[in-house]
């Protein structure tokens, strides 16, 4: 099986993935919901029942064996997230329980003080509904204005009309770096760049980049760059907050309580320094663990390598399903990541995926946390196959398959 | 590994729910409704307005139903306004409850079934959990309506 151009050997790749080998309604499960989360393979899996099983036990706060143990398998993990976006230090390192909890970490330390009634945000048609309510709530209580970038039938934004939003009252950008939806992958060292020949800070939206291809934040020189960890074949409840950390270093913390701390009266505390400023209470150990066995993981199979088999998987999906009469993609900008949403003349896509997956297919059907972005195309919702490396040709096929007998149902 | 049970598709896309999803019944707006309600679904996006005119003996003599959505919705919601013609506000929420009483699988009448009429193949739904939401969003709609206008008239 499966000889492809970057060369990955995808069938002993899939023996790593202990879900992707069941039956769902009679049927060998596709599992294409991979923008939704993805499917953990067994060293993640291992490095969960490791730490639970041998050196559970609190971070920085001990100086016994199991206590440093974690410790310092803790902070390996760190430094495994700085190499991942190779920032410059682990100190621009902050963890977080996702891309949402970031996005709203960056909203409240540094938007909230630094917007003022008339000011603008910048964010864009394509977002996420993360990157849209701490936003949007935030300049209601300030009296600022939440100015959206229009984007075109393809899904690229206007980069043009981008230029023309940006005055001396914008307080800050924040943009997907990839759509969850679309799959759009945005200029974003472009968009950076027009933003700091203004003075106006730049926040990404990861959450759909980081799976698909190499990340470099200082390249890029966004200032702050948000991802979950379950977005990347680790655990749910853990993230990142990239900041550059003359940012971080100025703003306040964004929760309260122990760790974040240096020294504490009744009268007065002294923050700690960074990262742990941003990190109060005892974190997610284990998620911190288990994400940085997903980036080793990822590292060990190479993001280039990733990039281009999905990329050539991605062609040859758009290729079929664009074939299929009565079937219209949705997201078709050159430059786009391995999702493809789609909807069809005959079937609304919760029909659609109900069918899918009675072939053992799983797609994700809905508006995908992106309302306005649907508005946008006139539909009420899309079913979305995104791909990921363990996926195949073949079930591109059975997917093709499974869209035919929808055909077959309701016409 | 949990398997899933293998469920037939058959039934869910019978030839009364696709009738009703192809030619929903009752898409013209009622001007003057005595009940009405609007309803979403936050995680579909789904949406259902339903309105109601009442004679003077309380009988529906109007009835209004629009939805977006998907197939079960817009059947049910059909098949709701098709059904609530010439009842009263307090038969049809006895039907809501018969409605949902087969929707939650408990065992029904043969009474019943025929008191449902065509809503009773929206039965087959209880077999794909997920979409069972989406049989009940008009008639989470309805309740709310009779709510309204009860409040309203009182
Ligand atoms: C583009 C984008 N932003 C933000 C999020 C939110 O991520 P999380 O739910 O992990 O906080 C998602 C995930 O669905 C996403 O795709």
């Amino acid at each position: 099986m499966t000889t492809n151009v970057s060369g990955l050997d995808v069938a002993r790749i899939r023996e790593d993935f202990p879900v992707l080998h069941q039956m769902v309604n009679g049927k060998p499960l596709v599992y294409l919901d991979n923008a939704a989360t993805t499917q953990k393979p067994q060293v993640v899996i291992d490095a969960l029942v490791n730490y639970y099983t041998l050196d559970n036990s609190n971070v920085h706060r001990g100086v016994h064996t199991l206590s440093q143990r974690a410790t310092e398998d803790f902070d390996m993990g760190r430094s495994k997230a700085r190499q991942f976006l190779n920032a410059a230090s682990d100190q621009e390192i902050i963890f977080v329980k996702g891309t949402t909890d970031g996005i709203n970490l960056v909203a409240q330390s540094y938007a909230r003080p630094n917007l003022g009634e008339g000011d603008d945000i910048i964010i864009s048609t394509m977002e996420h509904h993360s990157n849209i309510i701490p936003w949007q709530v935030l300049c209601q209580e300030k009296g600022a204005h939440l100015l959206v970038i229009p984007i075109n039938d393809a899904g690229e934004l206007l980069i043009d009309e981008y230029e023309k939003m940006l005055t001396p009252r914008t307080k800050l950008v924040a943009i997907t770096h990839v759509s969850n939806v679309l799959g759009t992958v945005n200029p974003i060292d472009q968009i950076v760049e027009i933003a700091h020949n203004r003075g106006v800070p730049v926040m990404v939206d990861g959450a759909q980049a980081v799976p698909h291809m190499a990340v470099d934040v200082q390249k890029l020189d966004c200032d702050f760059y948000v991802f979950s960890g379950h977005k990347i074949y680790g655990p749910t409840g853990i993230g990142v907050l990239y900041g550059k950390a003359e940012l971080l270093e100025a703003m306040p913390p964004y929760q309260l309580g122990s760790e974040m701390i240096k020294s504490v009266t009744f009268e007065h505390t002294i923050y700690n320094d960074l990262p742990f400023k941003f990190e109060p209470g005892t974190p997610h150990i284990a998620g911190v663990i288990g994400m940085g066995a997903a980036i080793d993981y990822l590292n060990a199979i190479g993001l280039d390598r990733i990039d281009a088999y999905e990329h050539d998987l991605l062609e040859y999906g758009m290729e079929c399903l664009s074939g299929i009469g009565g079937v219209q993609l949705i997201g078709t900008a050159p430059r786009k990541s391995s999702v493809i949403s789609f909807v069809m003349d005959c079937a609304h896509p919760h029909d659609i995926g109900t069918i899918l997956d009675t072939e053992g297919v799983a797609v994700r059907t809905g508006h995908h946390c992106a309302q306005p972005l649907m508005q946008r195309f006139g539909v009420p919702a899309t079913a979305r196959a995104s791909l990921s490396f363990y996926n195949t040709k073949d079930e591109i096929d059975l997917l093709v398959k499974a869209i035919d007998r929808v055909i077959e149902v309701f016409s | 590994m949990p398997n899933l049970p293998d469920v037939p598709l058959q039934g869910l896309y019978g030839d009364l729910i696709l009738d009703h999803y192809r030619n929903p019944r009752h898409r013209t707006p009622v001007s003057h409704a005595d009940v009405e309600a609007e309803e979403f679904n936050p995680f579909c996006g789904d949406r259902v307005i339903l309105q109601f005119r009442l004679d003077g003996q309380g009988r529906i003599v109007e009835a209004g139903a629009q939805s977006e959505g998907c197939s079960i919705i817009q059947a049910s919601a059909s098949m709701l306004a098709d059904i609530a013609l010439g009842k009263s506000v307090a038969e049809l929420e006895r039907l809501s409850q018969l409605f949902r009483t087969m929707m939650r699988g408990e065992p029904s009448t043969g009474e019943a079934e025929d008191e449902l009429g065509d809503l009773h193949s929206l039965q087959v739904v209880r077999q794909f959990p997920v979409r069972i939401k989406c049989a009940l969003l008009p008639w989470t709609a309805l309740e709310i309506g009779i709510e309204g206008f009860r409040s309203k008239n009182s």
